[in-house]
């Protein structure tokens, strides 16, 4: 894996072998998040889909842009995550896919409005707020981060990495919130006390977009 | 034809269930089954798939319109994306109900069956869920407690209901072969809405098609309906004259 300064179509792809690493390897952690406070099926869907996705990309014709790979990653994990992440991911690739149009490479600028692109797909779809202990909870201060390291004149790569750095500490923020949405807010007060599945599997893939670039991540 | 229903649910047995049940009311109305998700070749495993809602609703579209209706979370949200990847005069026909899964689906089919439009069909479904209000149990859990005594209703004398005015009643014999099924019931439901009164059929809430059905009425059973407030009389006479016609049904 080479430094990459630039977001190309290849960086697209890298972020895709690297999220489906670092999920396959955090799989039992965000299952067990996901056992005390929801269905237990967080860590397995989302392995499932990103090994489909890595297959998909293997198999068919090299893509053209970034955005066409987003794309091909929404319609996968759509198809086969299953869980309340198939539709919500799905949807965060799709809004990034159109935030990127045709370009072929990704600038500080274009990176920050992919993030809120994506993350405002999110909350669309799943209607939830932040602190209600959900992915929101990642994604919001991820690209809040993003927006002011490239308005700040940071490269590519840094506008990641300062994604990546918030959304870690957005998901080890919910930790002490009771969940509002999902399945999770059935247990109420019982849901304090553990990380959001969605929100750490948020950090997962957002440090995967840094590391696939070259970026620094805390 | 009809309006179509896709029963989406996180598993393929609840939504094949639930096809199952309405299918018992509404046996001219498509209902496609649209549970759980791929995994691999083996039995599906609980969750929703995009590909399996897609593949519904393509098998459930007709002239008439298709609802929709979903179980928890990302059942819902699995549904909201097949709707949105659809062509506009596509979407324009389909319709996405806010509804409990079960009650929504079966009063959602009855209205199908009956002829009703999208609209109507959407709001069946929608409303369905007041059907079982909790103080809407109690009429419900007396009938229950009524039948192996055959009938001996104590509850109604005491209900606050009953010092609106007199209670007025009267008991028939059901004619029609099909008995209290789910076209009678909605012509019951349905003409005792408008009127002021409360109005119970054999101990069940009459203004309401779920709990009517539920009833299971066959032919030569007796329907004795006690209504009480200002349009008590014409609740009786509209009750009466239904069934003594057999609803218009072959006896």
């Amino acid at each position: 894996m080479t430094m990459a300064e630039v977001l190309d179509t290849g960086w697209a792809v890298r972020w895709m072998h690297e999220t489906a690493r670092v999920v396959a390897e955090n799989r039992a952690l965000l299952i067990d998040l996901d056992r005390v406070i929801g269905d237990a099926d967080h860590g397995e869907n989302l392995d499932r889909g990103f090994s489909a996705v890595i297959a998909k990309l293997d198999a068919g014709e090299a893509l053209a842009t970034p955005a066409a790979v987003l794309k091909q990653v929404a319609m996968t994990l759509m198809s086969t995550v299953g869980g309340a992440a198939g539709p919500l991911y799905g949807t965060a690739f799709l809004r990034a896919a159109a935030s990127l149009g045709d370009a072929g490479e990704i600038d500080a600028g274009a990176a920050a409005a992919m993030i809120r692109a994506a993350r405002d797909g999110i909350v669309a779809r799943g209607k939830a707020e932040v602190g209600d202990k959900t992915m929101v909870d990642a994604w919001t201060p991820a690209t809040e981060s993003a927006e002011t390291a490239a308005t700040a004149g940071a490269t590519p790569p840094e506008v990641l990495a300062a994604a990546a750095n918030a959304a870690h500490a957005g998901a080890v923020a919910t930790e002490p919130l009771i969940a509002r949405k999902g399945r999770a807010s059935y247990l109420g007060e019982r849901s304090a006390g553990h990380q959001d599945p969605g929100a750490v599997s948020t950090a997962l893939i957002l440090t995967a977009a840094a590391a696939a670039a070259g970026g620094e991540v805390a | 034809m009809s309006v179509s229903l896709v029963v989406v649910s996180h598993s393929e047995k609840i939504a094949e269930g639930v096809v199952e049940l309405a299918a018992q009311m509404a046996p001219d109305v498509v209902l496609v089954a649209a549970g759980g998700a791929e995994d691999g070749a083996g039995p599906a495993r609980i969750g929703t798939s995009f590909d399996r809602v897609q593949a519904a609703l393509g098998q459930a579209s007709g002239a008439d319109g298709v609802v929709v209706l979903t179980d928890l979370g990302s059942a819902v949200m699995t549904a909201e994306m097949v709707l949105e990847f659809l062509e506009p005069e596509a979407r324009a026909s389909v319709r996405l109900a806010q509804a409990a899964l079960v009650e929504g689906a079966v009063a959602a089919a009855v209205q199908a069956q009956g002829g009703g439009t999208l609209d109507e069909v959407v709001r069946a479904a929608e409303r369905a869920v007041v059907s079982v209000r909790p103080e809407e149990f109690e009429p419900f859990v007396s009938h229950a407690a009524a039948v192996p005594g055959g009938g001996a209703s104590t509850g109604a004398a005491d209900a606050p209901g009953a010092s609106a005015g007199p209670t007025v009643s009267g008991s028939w014999t059901l004619p029609n072969q099909m008995g209290l099924h789910a076209r009678p019931a909605a012509t019951l439901a349905t003409g005792l809405t408008d009127l002021d009164a409360e109005v119970t059929v054999n101990g069940v809430d009459g203004k309401s098609v779920m709990l009517l059905m539920s009833l299971g009425l066959g032919q030569g059973r007796t329907v004795t309906v006690e209504a009480s407030g200002p349009d008590a009389q014409a609740a009786v006479d509209f009750v009466g004259q239904a069934v003594r016609s057999g609803f218009g049904e072959p006896a």
